[in-house]
């Protein structure tokens, strides 16, 4: 054993040491962070760490832009029906011509035609392989409006001389994959502003229920009460059934959304009630009082804040449920109405057992659901680890 | 404790009695009663007007215009006599009972047979999922089961309807019974019959229900297997099988109780959807007919009967809470 052996050996022990003592450094820097990071920082941090949530969030900021922005990303205007384009199966996109032998790195499709059956006198669809139509992107097409600001007709994909459907089409020959993400609009903000509604409701009653207490306090309890034995979702379906169809449809639109909202509350109102009680008994609060705060000042400046982690955290399980509710109703034929475009109304048309069979893709908006539903249910996961940030 | 039953109960009633008259105005609430909206079936099928005095005589006939107090009070005061008024979409004038009585019976039926396969499944998967946590098998149940709290029932039922065709080939199309065995006699066929259709309802219910149950199962035992009387259990030598099934899981099972008392309703609720998808000869389907029909009476029962099962599932939970926890008291 010579001596180059002995150092290399030596040398190395060294670096595994050094190594290991780095890593016990950066723990204990964790440790220590822990330690002087403000709340907000760690909350952050908690909700960082919970990757699956993380994603989720940015697939839901993503989805959200996209329905701002739907005339843009929608293939065409979502009530243009086309009657010769009708159950038109999703357009097959290509980079290999096999008749003729080429490949194009742009993505094609053949023209397609329909024809009638011989045996069962059934419209078909057929591929006409003759014609070729490829894809392009930032085609001008139908006009839609901007934000109701100004109108344009650039739309992210399509083709100039043919119609794509990427998601196939309807009944009537209307593009789904428009309609889907028109149909977000309805869908997905039912939740928002359903929520909006309960966090209003539930926050305002509780605190006033929490902070008095006495008479307030016993009347909002028993109303509560009666609320939560409540079949929920029965009365869901009674109240949606009571809104008159002959409405205007922003007017059923705006009646769900309430009924949504009125129903929820009470879950938020008896948290808010519970945490406001005991808030309200320390210290800061009876500081505020002696100062001379008002109640109001107290109630916004130092009670709410302290409840909204809750808040939040509720809110965040309410918009799933919001959503799922709104497109049932809509499935069942009590949620919002035509010309109105939801998810649920868009799968009600999907139930006949002979659609399900020789149109599967009228599921779509289906999987639109479940993808929002599972994303907000992540990202209300990721929150309620984010609102407990002292918890390992 | 007695007392605590009676006053519980009298605030039963008391919610009910409240709940009764707010069903009614709900359902009262938009313009037009059953007749209007029977005229406008009629004319929307070009069956003809009825004569302006018939819809009138039959107004008068049954009630409907009387102010809305004298309604509610017609349709409460054979509550005790079990009469609960009229219904019209199902037949003109029969009786609500006829079809109270007619469904009832399998809504019960599927409820019930979903609560115990879904919990007698979900309780030892939690089981076992938290006894082996961090392995592969917990992960994929966890997954499975979060899946399971994702995906709406409607949802399942359409996809189920979508699986059955292209599976069953569609041999399956709703219902409970095949409908050459509806109107025959109970027979070893007709049940053999009822268990083929069955399954797929239950499933579909099941699913949600179970994932819920399992998580808070594994959850629970999760937090009881860091209690120091597990450690102790385990110093003292004995077998982690004993260990987890005598000791922990007895413990863990306990919040389940609360849970049952909150989710027989919600499995109440879940399959009025599932049965109106899938047409299900259940109290759900008629429910959304009575709703849709403005058949006050069948629509006001129904929902008072979902409500009873609500405040009696809970109940019945806080009864069974005391007396499998001795630590709970009531006053």
């Amino acid at each position: 054993m010579n001596a180059t052996t002995i150092l290399n050996r030596l040398r190395s022990r060294l670096n595994s040491w050094r190594s290991a003592e780095a890593k016990k450094e950066e723990l204990a820097k964790v440790d220590d962070e822990y330690h002087y990071l403000s709340v907000r920082q760690l909350m952050w941090r908690k909700f960082r760490r919970h990757r699956v949530a993380v994603l989720c969030g940015c697939v839901l900021i993503f989805l959200y832009f996209v329905i701002i922005f739907a005339g843009f990303f929608a293939t065409y205007d979502p009530y243009d029906a086309v009657g010769n384009d009708s159950f038109h199966p999703p357009t097959r996109l290509r980079f290999y011509d096999s008749d003729a032998g080429t490949f194009f790195l742009r993505p094609f499709f053949y023209e397609t035609v329909q024809e009638r059956n011989p045996e069962t006198f059934l419209l078909e669809i057929k591929e006409d392989r003759s014609i070729r139509h490829f894809l392009q992107f930032f085609v001008r097409g139908d006009r839609y409006s901007v934000l109701g600001l100004f109108d344009a007709n650039v739309h992210l994909v399509g083709a100039e001389r043919a119609r794509v459907y990427l998601l196939g089409a309807d009944k009537r020959g209307r593009d789904l994959l428009s309609r889907i993400i028109y149909g977000g609009r309805i869908s997905m903000t039912v939740g928002l502003l359903g929520v909006s509604i309960m966090v209003l409701l539930g926050t305002t009653l509780g605190t006033l229920s929490g902070y008095y207490g006495g008479a307030i306090d016993s009347v909002m309890q028993r109303i509560i009460e009666v609320f939560r034995t409540f079949p929920q979702l029965a009365l869901w379906m009674a109240l949606a059934a009571a809104i008159p169809p002959e409405w205007p449809p922003t007017y059923v639109y705006i009646g769900i959304v309430v009924v949504m909202g009125m129903i929820t509350w009470t879950q938020l109102a008896r948290e808010v009630r519970g945490k406001v009680m005991s808030l309200k008994t320390l210290d800061f609060v009876h500081a505020a009082e002696a100062s001379g705060a008002s109640t109001w000042r107290i109630a916004f400046k130092h009670l709410i804040p302290n409840t909204l982690s809750h808040i939040i955290v509720t809110a965040s399980l309410y918009i799933p449920i919001t959503i799922i509710g709104e497109s049932m109703l809509s499935f069942l034929g009590i949620g919002v109405v035509p010309p109105m475009i939801s998810w649920g109304l868009m799968l009600r048309e999907a139930t006949n057992i002979e659609v399900l069979a020789r149109y599967p893709w009228m599921l779509f908006p289906g999987l639109a659901i479940l993808v929002v539903v599972i994303a907000f249910n992540f990202l209300g996961d990721g929150l309620r680890d984010m609102a407990d940030p002292f918890a390992r | 404790m007695i007392s605590y039953v009676i006053r519980r109960t009298a605030i039963m009633v008391i919610n009910l009695i409240l709940i009764s008259i707010i069903s009614f105005i709900i359902i009262q609430l938009p313009p037009g009663d059953f007749l209007t909206s029977y005229m406008a079936a009629r004319t929307h099928f070009g069956a003809g007007e009825l004569p302006e005095d018939t819809v009138r005589a039959l107004r008068a006939n049954y009630g409907l215009d009387k102010p809305l107090y004298v309604q509610y009070w017609n349709w409460v005061k054979g509550f005790p006599r079990g009469d609960f008024g009229v219904t019209f979409v199902y037949t003109m004038g029969g009786p609500v009972v006829d079809i109270i009585e007619q469904r009832i019976g399998y809504t019960f039926l599927i409820v019930f047979s979903t609560l115990f396969i879904s919990w007698g499944l979900a309780i030892p998967l939690g089981i076992f999922a938290a006894s082996r946590k961090n392995t592969v098998g917990d992960y994929f149940f966890s997954g499975v089961s979060f899946l399971g709290i994702s995906v709406p029932n409607f949802l399942l039922a359409v996809f189920a309807l979508f699986v059955s065709v292209f599976l069953l080939k569609g041999n399956y199309t709703g219902g409970l019974i095949s409908s050459n065995l509806r109107d025959a006699p109970w027979s070893w066929a007709k049940l053999v019959d009822l268990l083929q259709h069955l399954w797929i309802p239950i499933v579909i219910l099941g699913f949600n229900s179970m994932a819920g149950t399992f998580r808070i199962m594994r959850g629970n035992l999760l937090d009881v297997l860091d209690e120091q009387y597990v450690e102790t259990a385990r110093a003292k030598g004995l077998k982690e099988r004993k260990v987890v099934y005598r000791h922990a899981a007895r413990i863990a099972i306990n919040p389940l109780i609360s849970r049952l008392g909150m989710h027989l309703p919600v499995l109440f609720q879940n399959s009025i959807v599932l049965a109106i998808i899938l047409s299900l000869p259940t109290l759900g389907p008629s429910f959304y007919q009575a709703l849709l029909g403005r058949d006050m009476y069948l629509a006001g029962t129904i929902l008072l009967i979902f409500a009873v099962i609500l405040l009696v599932g809970n109940f019945i939970a806080d009864l069974l809470l005391a007396w499998s926890d001795p630590r709970i008291r009531y006053q």
